[in-house]
């Protein structure tokens, strides 16, 4: 392992669920309101999940009163509280950018059993 | 907790990655692996006209070390290092000759300037060396990558300083003040903010910088 795999390994966090595009995700986000800090949660499919080690994102995508809302987070960022899985989607590609195209009974995804 | 005395050290640019703050903000750094090095020489202002350490870094095979540099290195009482660079210090009696300079000489947060040597791009045209513009790719354009115009046709002859193509690359390159993001100084890494001249690998110097007053 070179040196800057080394440094990165001591960031990363454990107990991440092996969560992938088209699951239903709960993010729960730490927020700073004024001096007080809390924690948010943001529930939605997950579109895309790309990079690896440190710099790995993914980005969650959730339609909030008609308005279709996307939040790419750090994976292993310290913001993050937890990461809850709540259901697996059966998708055919690892992008799903059509998502944005579709609303309503369109935008469902069929959960994988 | 920062001294505004001149310090350096020699390191090896090891790679990029990005540091999480404790905010959540993600930063990018060069990790760069800064000594263990040795003073190898001290040079002072009565013998040599000017004040500065010698360090060296990296190791060497003693067969490849040739007869006077191994007399140096005995004369410090220090292992044959690969590379010997010099830093200006105002008081080079504050080294000991054969004293170990580590990563931990800069602290947290403590602004810096690296010295490297930018990656060698061959010859290159004007486009990648000077930052001109390129003509149209299409549109019947034949004009795409050439350096234009060398000047006004009544001097009849071209002004020297004339930006052309030609070797671009594998220059000294410094970086004015950067962020210490992290020292590790049991593995003697330094994390610096942003990024640094040269390939990985290469080798640069650190020092603190001459922006801070």
């Amino acid at each position: 392992m070179n040196l800057v795999e080394s440094l990165e390994q001591e960031q990363l966090k454990d107990g991440i669920p092996g969560f992938k595009s088209g699951d239903t995700v709960r993010v729960h986000v730490k927020v700073v309101e004024g001096n007080r800090e809390r924690i948010q949660v943001f529930e939605g499919v997950v579109i895309r999940r790309r990079g690896g080690g440190l710099g790995e994102t993914f980005t969650v995508r959730r339609v909030s009163y008609g308005v279709g809302v996307e939040r790419t987070f750090p994976v292993h960022s310290p913001r993050i509280e937890r990461i809850e899985l709540m259901r697996r989607g059966l998708v055919r590609r690892a992008r799903l950018y059509y998502l944005r195209e579709l609303r309503g009974k369109a935008a469902r995804i069929k959960d994988k059993r | 907790m920062i001294s505004t005395m001149p310090k350096g050290i020699i390191g090896k640019k090891v790679g990029m990655t990005q540091i999480f703050t404790e905010a959540g903000k993600a930063v990018p750094v060069t990790v760069v692996e800064a000594g263990p090095c040795y003073v190898v020489q001290k040079k002072t202002a009565a013998q040599d006209g000017y004040a500065a350490i010698q360090l060296g870094f990296g190791e060497k095979r003693e067969r490849l070390v040739s007869k006077p540099a191994k007399g140096h290195f005995t004369r410090a009482g220090v292992k044959p290092l690969r590379f010997l660079r010099e830093f200006r210090v105002e008081d080079p009696e504050s080294y000991q000759v054969g004293q170990e300079v580590k990563a931990d000489i800069f602290a947290l947060g403590e602004k810096v300037d690296v010295v490297g040597t930018s990656k060698g791009r061959g010859f290159a045209g004007g486009i990648k060396r000077h930052g001109f513009h390129r003509g149209p790719m299409a549109h019947g354009s034949k004009y795409h990558r050439r350096p234009g115009s060398l000047g006004a046709k009544g001097p009849a002859r071209v002004f020297k300083g004339r930006k052309l193509p030609g070797h671009y690359g594998v220059e000294r390159v410094t970086v004015q003040n950067l962020e210490v993001v992290r020292v590790d100084a049991g593995r003697n890494l330094l994390a610096i903010k942003g990024a640094l001249p040269g390939p990985r690998g290469g080798l640069v110097l650190v020092k603190n910088t001459t922006k801070a007053r």
